[in-house]
């Protein structure tokens, strides 16, 4: 993808709210073009809020309020002429626990691409092939993708979930503890599917597990409270915190 | 005085039994009781030939039909209007008091005795809308009074569809309706078509609803402006009136048998659905 470590997303003075709970305070940072960014923080930091906000999903729990501007290459996503649904397939979301639909496994590759029109047997045949494939994933299940999604074991069932995003064709990867759940094995293979997206997606990488966004992130970004602490360089921020509190979250003193 | 807990364990269990074993007795007292009185008289005749002479001869073939139709046309109407509220009420709404409001009338709906909902039905439909007696009247009184089973039943199986598919769905792309058509339901389904189901059981063996509204001829229906008799109805007719037993309980076998088989169907291509994708 061309642009590569531009700025893509433009977060400035973001604050969110849930009804009179101010879960995000005046973030301000910027997301460059194919880096993936880990975001991390103890439980309750607004690391789930904050991704919830790039995609507008926290719009479904009542009483969601923002302020400030994240701007996505260049839109104001909360601007008033913001196409939702188009926003939500150009930022797909993996959530902490894999959520397969009760649909096949082909069903739920095609789920997103069939409600953004129709296509032809072939094209479909395709897209879920070329989906699996990136994920590896393709020659767990090619013999199978008729047969129900949830047969698929917790780790699979992730991996389908990414798979399901990448044939929205999603510019964004936006992943919410993706492996909490998962044994070190599945763990492993997510991190290194993620290292080959990394080419042609931008993604942003939440994870209660610190040593994860050290093994896979480019830059890391530190929540604490609902506020930014610190980002940088994820080597920087792992050996030179400038934050005595991001310090004492990676020695483990709190969190 | 303190039992000692092998004993009170035993004690549980077997009272608990008894409990269990009274039921299902007096359950399978009723359709033994029924089936063995009625049976004997069941023959094709009985199924295919309309009553005569009041019901002492011939069968209860316009019954039947009478019967099918009346409960057609109220699950037709009602399961649109009661799944419809059931979707709105839960995916719709915050659940403000407009919601609890509504929520609270239909199960004030669900608690009033079928004898009003007949006595409603009959001034509206039969006199005020002048539909007279027929299957028309009646189908929409018993429709009326499915509505709250249909709303209640729905609502809890669409509430029982993980929010985390609902996130999955709009995280993807999809519109709410689409949301509510292509994740929601289908995931609802197996407790909505029960729903259905129960009411479908609850029409059929209604007696004091449609008495009022599709009145008591003995003809066959031609029209949902023909006035026509249900089974139910018919069997009361001819049990209070004392015209025939062996064929009340001919017509109760039949009642009886169909609601048994309706909830066996359903059972089963539940069981179908249901493992097909968990």
């Amino acid at each position: 993808m061309n642009g590569a470590g531009t700025t893509t997303i433009e977060i400035t003075e973001f604050s969110h709210y849930f009804g009179s709970v101010q879960t995000l305070k005046r973030i301000t940072l910027d997301v460059l073009r194919n880096e993936i960014m880990g975001v991390i923080g103890p439980a309750g930091s607004g690391k789930s809020t904050f991704l919830c906000a790039l995609n507008r999903l926290n719009d479904l729990v009542r009483g969601s309020r923002v302020e400030g501007l994240v701007r996505i290459d260049g839109q104001d996503i909360y601007g008033p002429e913001v196409n939702i649904v188009e926003l939500r397939r150009k930022l797909g979301m993996v959530f902490a626990t894999p959520v397969p639909l009760p649909r096949s496994i082909f069903e739920n590759i095609v789920f997103g691409a069939r409600l953004a029109g129709r296509m032809g047997k072939e094209e479909m045949s395709e897209l879920v092939r070329d989906s699996l494939e990136k994920v590896s994933l393709w020659e767990e299940v090619k013999d199978r993708l008729d047969s129900s999604a949830l047969q698929l074991s917790g780790g699979q069932q992730q991996r389908l979930c990414i798979a399901r995003i990448l044939a929205l064709k999603a510019d964004f990867i936006l992943l919410d503890e993706p492996t909490s759940g998962l044994d070190p094995i599945s763990t492993m293979k997510i991190e290194e599917s993620l290292r080959l997206l990394k080419r042609d997606h931008t993604i942003i990488l939440v994870t209660n597990n610190v040593k994860q966004s050290a093994r896979v992130a480019d830059r890391t970004a530190f929540f604490l409270g609902g506020e930014l602490v610190e980002i940088g360089l994820t080597d920087r921020i792992f050996t030179a915190p400038a934050d005595r509190r991001t310090d004492d979250y990676l020695r483990g003193r709190f969190g | 005085m303190r039992l000692n807990p092998r004993l009170e364990q035993t004690v549980a269990r077997t009272v608990l039994w008894v409990f269990t074993f009274a039921t299902v007795a007096v359950l399978l007292f009723i359709i033994i009781f029924i089936l063995s009185r009625g049976l004997p008289v069941l023959s094709l005749d009985f199924l295919t030939r309309s009553p005569v002479d009041m019901g002492k001869g011939g069968g209860i073939f316009s019954t039947i039909v009478g019967t099918l139709a009346l409960t057609l046309l109220a699950i037709l109407v009602a399961t649109p209007l009661g799944v419809g509220t059931a979707i709105y009420l839960t995916e719709y709404t915050w659940g403000g008091p407009v919601t609890r409001v509504i929520r609270f009338g239909a199960e004030c709906l669900a608690g009033i005795p079928s004898i009003i909902f007949g006595l409603f039905g009959f001034i509206l439909f039969v006199t005020k809308l002048k539909f007279g007696w027929s299957i028309l009247s009646g189908g929409l009184t018993l429709a009326f009074m499915l509505l709250p089973t249909i709303i209640r039943t729905s609502e809890e199986a669409i509430k029982s569809v993980p929010p985390s598919y609902r996130q999955v769905s709009f995280s993807l792309g999809s519109t709410k309706w689409q949301t509510v058509t292509r994740v929601v339901l289908p995931s609802a389904m197996p407790g909505i078509v029960t729903g259905i189901i129960l009411s479908v059981g609850r029409s059929i063996g209604e007696t004091a609803a449609t008495i009022f509204t599709a009145g008591s001829a003995l003809r066959l229906p031609t029209s949902i402006f023909s006035s026509s008799r249900t089974m139910s109805v018919h069997f009361y007719i001819l049990a209070r009136e004392g015209i025939s037993m062996p064929n009340a309980y001919g017509t109760a076998a039949i009642l009886v048998l169909s609601i048994l088989a309706i909830n066996l169907l359903t059972y089963t291509l539940m069981n179908k659905f249901i493992r097909k994708y968990r």
